[in-house]
């Protein structure tokens, strides 16, 4: 019997707990040319805003050890032309489309944007995007928990729609933030989001990125966001969407272990168009050697 | 779809002397819709160190196969270069928008100018091939003359080649810009388009050139890129149109549309 990896984040069904991290997968066709997108258990779009922004200067990522920095700076069409143009394509996948949002100034701009995705059908999870370090922000809204509960509790007002938080990892207890998140209403926190860095290049003593600190993701950052994912895990009872350094199946499986219910592929699309379907059949393998019968049974399966 | 993910096998690598290499790829599914200017990102490590693809232009296509001319330069390029006729390496492409020689932007009637700087001429070999009709005038700017790289290629093409190195060594003493300043002072240049391909420094002198003397220059920018095929939205590049990606809305870009 092939074992079941269906999974709910909040309302939403999905057929398997692979899903694409925001950012790193464009809006989707670009990766048609190599898989099929079906096989995706959810796709989420990159962060848009309310205005259109063209990001920030050129360089914007460069290579580290077993990483990268980036600093796109949220570059998107903002919300009107996301909705014109690629909500419908997305649609069309005809798998689970979850809409990552910012605010770039003032975070009532979330309520806007939510109250505008709000009744849109194509629209199946909303995820808040308070953590992204490439807005000139002195402080994230993910790096106080107040500030989280507030931001969270007035989006929910807003809508029925499922509510995914994404935390980042630059704080000094991303559990207290994700408890916070859920006392709020969210159905979902995912993470981590990038963590801050910076690299220099010693001949021309210049930051290798424009904006000069940047976000680091790829394998380099995976232990810290495991452990995040199982000291969440720890704290809470709503369903984490692990991220960070997921290359493979074995990776996938680390933050399933954790505590995540879902993984979320960043990076790694970039190096391997096709990683994310292979996960989908490499966890699902990995169950049926193993007698698996229910993903959500090797969830927080950690042994002492 | 054009685009495809192969791993393509290696039917020859060999060094150039120096540190440059030629390889020979067998990649059909690349090689039937490589346009001159369209690059791959090639992937011949294995594991996270270095973790991302690189860019190298589709220096020529062959039949069922593609041509990589590549310096190396450090991890990507150094492993690329140990392979061995037989093995294989990963490959995207064929990738971005290409060099447009037929149609709209090719307004002059004149013989078309390729000017390469240095590695820049991997892509302009195959450019020089589809062209050849038109028997292109080829520049090629190097450091010294052991530098000088595809002579022979663009000969091959009926190329007329015209050297231009840092030292004097070869041909013209002086960089290859000030050599095309030289050129395009005699009238029947004048509605020649130009194609290049080198360090962006080059290119941005070219452009000077380009609108002084009023002619259509195309050329091949290099920009840091993550993926390589518009996901990321890593190698941003500022027109006067507003930003856009190297991968994607280039490598080739109209000169007078940089902001330099
Ligand atoms: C569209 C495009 C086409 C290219 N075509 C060719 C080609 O045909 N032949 C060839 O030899 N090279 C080409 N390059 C450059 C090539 O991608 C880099 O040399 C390569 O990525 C180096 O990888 P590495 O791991 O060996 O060295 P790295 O350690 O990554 O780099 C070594 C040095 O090269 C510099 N470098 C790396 N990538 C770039 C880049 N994209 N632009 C400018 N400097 C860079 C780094 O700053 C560093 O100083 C192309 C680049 C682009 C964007
Ligand atoms: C180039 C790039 C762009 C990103 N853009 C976004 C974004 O728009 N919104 C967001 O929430 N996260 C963004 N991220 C973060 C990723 O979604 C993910 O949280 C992070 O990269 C860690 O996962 P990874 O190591 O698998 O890449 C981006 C990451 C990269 C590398």
């Amino acid at each position: 019997m092939n074992p079941n990896l269906n999974i709910k984040i909040g309302k939403v069904k999905l057929n398997n707990p692979v899903m694409v991290a925001s950012g790193t997968f464009g809006y989707g066709q670009e990766f048609a040319p190599f898989i099929s997108l079906r096989k995706l258990g959810a796709i989420v779009s990159k962060t848009v805003t309310l205005n259109p922004r063209q990001g920030n200067p050129a360089p914007r990522t460069c290579e580290t050890p077993a990483g990268m920095l980036n600093s796109i700076g949220l570059e998107n069409p903002g919300i009107e032309m996301f909705i014109k143009e690629k909500l419908p394509v997305l649609r069309k996948i005809g798998i689970p489309v979850i809409v990552s949002i910012a605010s770039e100034k003032d975070p009532t701009e979330f309520i806007r944007l939510v109250k505008r995705l709000g009744n849109l059908s194509a629209v199946s999870a909303i995820e808040l995007n308070i953590s992204c370090p490439n807005m000139r922000h002195t402080r994230l809204i993910s790096q106080d928990a107040s500030a989280t509960y507030e931001v969270v509790k007035a989006v929910r007002r807003q809508t029925t729609k499922a509510l995914i938080v994404k935390l980042s990892p630059n704080v000094t207890s991303i559990s207290d933030i994700a408890l916070r998140a859920e006392e709020a209403g969210a159905d979902a926190v995912s993470l981590v989001n990038t963590i801050n860095g910076m690299s220099i290049d010693i001949n021309t003593r210049k930051p290798k990125i424009a904006m000069v600190t940047a976000g680091l993701s790829g394998p380099a950052i995976r232990p810290i966001a495991v452990k995040m994912v199982w000291e969440v895990y720890n704290k809470v009872k709503i369903p984490i969407i692990g991220m960070g350094g997921i290359i493979d199946t074995d990776s996938a499986l680390e933050f399933i272990i954790a505590g995540a219910s879902a993984v979320s592929i960043g990076t790694a699309n970039f190096i391997n168009p096709r990683i994310s379907v292979e996960v989908v059949e490499g966890i699902q393998k990995y169950m049926k050697v193993n007698k698996i019968v229910d993903i959500r049974g090797l969830t927080g399966s950690l042994q002492k | 779809m054009r685009k495809v993910q192969i791993a393509a096998k290696i039917i020859s690598n060999k060094q150039l002397g120096q540190r440059y290499f030629k390889a020979v790829l067998a990649a059909a599914a690349v090689a039937d819709k490589a346009r001159p200017g369209q690059f791959v990102m090639v992937r011949p490590q294995t594991g996270v160190e270095p973790l991302l693809r690189r860019p190298l232009g589709i220096h020529n296509v062959c039949g069922r196969n593609i041509e990589l001319l590549y310096e190396v330069v450090g991890p990507a390029t150094g492993i690329l270069s140990q392979k061995s006729p037989g093995e294989l390496v990963d490959i995207i492409g064929p990738l971005g928008n290409g060099f447009c020689y037929e149609g709209r932007n090719t307004r002059g009637k004149g013989r078309p100018i390729l000017v390469a700087g240095g590695m820049g001429v991997a892509p302009l070999v195959f450019l020089a091939e589809k062209i050849k009709k038109l028997k292109p005038l080829v520049l090629i700017g190097a450091k010294t003359k052991s530098h000088i790289l595809c002579e022979k290629e663009f000969k091959g093409a009926g190329c007329d080649i015209k050297i231009a190195t840092d030292d004097g060594s070869s041909g013209f003493k002086g960089r290859v810009t000030a050599l095309l300043d030289t050129i395009l002072r005699a009238p029947n240049f004048q509605l020649s388009n130009i194609y290049a391909c080198g360090p962006r420094l080059m290119l941005e002198a070219l452009n000077h050139i380009a609108q002084k003397y009023k002619i259509l220059a195309q050329i091949s920018l290099e920009e840091h890129m993550g993926c390589g095929f518009g996901a990321c939205l890593g190698c941003t590049v500022n027109t006067v149109n507003g930003y856009k990606q190297a991968c994607k809305d280039g490598p080739v870009f109209d000169a007078q549309e940089i902001i330099w």
